[in-house]
């Protein structure tokens, strides 16, 4: 699944390090569950989760930039006009409903 | 010129340099430990460390300034950097075959970037040289993405509330150069002249560029 | 770290810190080890490393400190270095230093 700029996604509200194996996540606690829009595909990388275990078969995944009204990520902190980003691999994103 | 150029910007006293707070021993048996066993195995040698140090301390921020102030003079350079800035500081003359992606952000009336790595600390050390110790911070990571304007306005920068402030978490593998706005009163400088107003901070975007004295 | 307590109620501490010897060679080992020449770690197996410190040591432990935690672990685990010659190594230093070994 690719998505295009502009189009709404869902981070997964998925907590691994919860269920208690060692896992490295690189998708920020703040965004998961919360829905922002694609900015832009980056590119293809290696997927940092297998990485960061010394994986040499990690596979490819897309990363892009997820922009999110900083309202949605903070309730009840003053964010008018504030956006903020981050960049999250294809497996975390699900079209927003 | 980096140091230097900095110290005008904040003169409070609890921001003057302090020393290097050095290793716990133990920590510093653990580098001298694992450095010796490396030399020793032939997997690297004291000349390597020896040139990587050198290449460590031969980074500074004005690099980065250099390539922001051609930005403002050459629209054709600007073109590039925003389409490929690693391939556009190469241009430069700085080595970042050892860097991830390196995105830049133009700052503009509309939008200002302000750059943070949640997750650990990120920053295109090849292109800006070692981060700065609060870039490092649990604070700075932990209330730029929650509070940004009054982080920074911490910092000295307070911006209108019609500019949308940006806060960019490099949680992977782009590191991100803010390009700064070109202050006002600068028409026909030089490129020299203009990378002298360029700080670290403006680069990360906890700053504006500096605007000239009269 | 976002939005993280208590850190996100902390004044951000902005004196300018420079590098001890100590930081240049350990920042100078990651470097090498992890360049593509040598492909030893990646800068992903160090987080991995580092955020398995137990809370109260992370805190407690200086940036380069985790840094050089994280790279001798990952060496060992690749068995580059042995872990026996390190703790072997470790001791004769701590001896040089003159503690008990």
């Amino acid at each position: 699944m690719s998505f295009a700029p502009g189009t709404r996604v869902t981070v997964r509200n998925d907590w691994p390090e919860a269920k208690g194996v060692k896992v490295h996540i690189r998708t920020p606690h703040f965004v998961r569950g919360k829905t922002g829009r694609i900015e832009t595909l980056i590119g293809e990388f290696g997927d940092p989760e297998f990485l960061a275990i010394g994986r040499k078969d990690a596979p490819k995944r897309a990363l892009y930039m997820v922009v999110f009204d900083r309202a949605d990520l903070f309730p009840g902190t003053n964010a008018h006009n504030e956006t903020m980003t981050a960049d999250l691999y294809e497996n975390w994103l699900e079209a927003a409903p | 010129m980096s140091g230097d150029h900095h110290d005008h910007l904040h003169t409070h006293d609890d921001h003057a340099p302090v020393g290097a707070t050095e290793p716990r021993p133990e920590y510093a048996r653990l580098e001298r430990a694992v450095r010796e066993l490396l030399i020793a195995k032939g997997v690297l040698t004291a000349e390597d460390i020896r040139k990587q140090i050198e290449l460590m301390d031969s980074r500074t921020p004005a690099m980065g300034a250099k390539i922001v102030a051609r930005a403002w003079v050459d629209p054709a350079f600007k073109a590039r950097l925003m389409a490929n800035a690693k391939a556009a500081a190469d241009e430069m003359g700085v080595d970042t075959s050892n860097s991830a992606t390196v995105v830049a952000l133009e700052n503009t009336p509309e939008r200002h970037h302000v750059v943070v790595c949640t997750l650990c600390s990120c920053y295109p050390k090849a292109i800006l040289g070692v981060p700065p110790a609060w870039y490092k911070s649990s604070a700075y990571r932990a209330r730029t993405v929650k509070e940004p304007r009054k982080v920074l306005a911490e910092f000295g920068t307070s911006l209108p509330e019609g500019t949308e402030i940006r806060v960019v978490d490099s949680t992977a593998d782009m590191r991100y150069l803010v390009v700064p706005m070109r202050p006002a009163g600068t028409e026909g400088w030089s490129e020299d002249r203009l990378a002298a107003l360029v700080g670290r901070d403006s680069m990360i975007g906890t700053a504006l560029a500096d605007t000239p004295k009269n | 770290m976002g939005g993280i307590e208590p850190f996100a109620s902390q004044p951000i501490d902005r004196a300018e810190h420079e590098l001890s010897e100590f930081d240049k060679r350990v920042d100078a080992l990651v470097n090498l080890l992890s360049h593509p020449s040598r492909a030893l770690m990646r800068v992903d197996e160090m987080r991995n490393s580092i955020e398995s410190l137990p809370p109260d040591e992370y805190d407690r432990t200086l940036y380069y400190e985790k840094w050089i935690h994280a790279v001798a672990e990952i060496m060992v685990a690749k068995d580059v270095i042995g872990e026996e010659e390190l703790v072997l190594k470790l001791a004769d230093l701590k001896e040089e230093d003159g503690e008990e070994a």
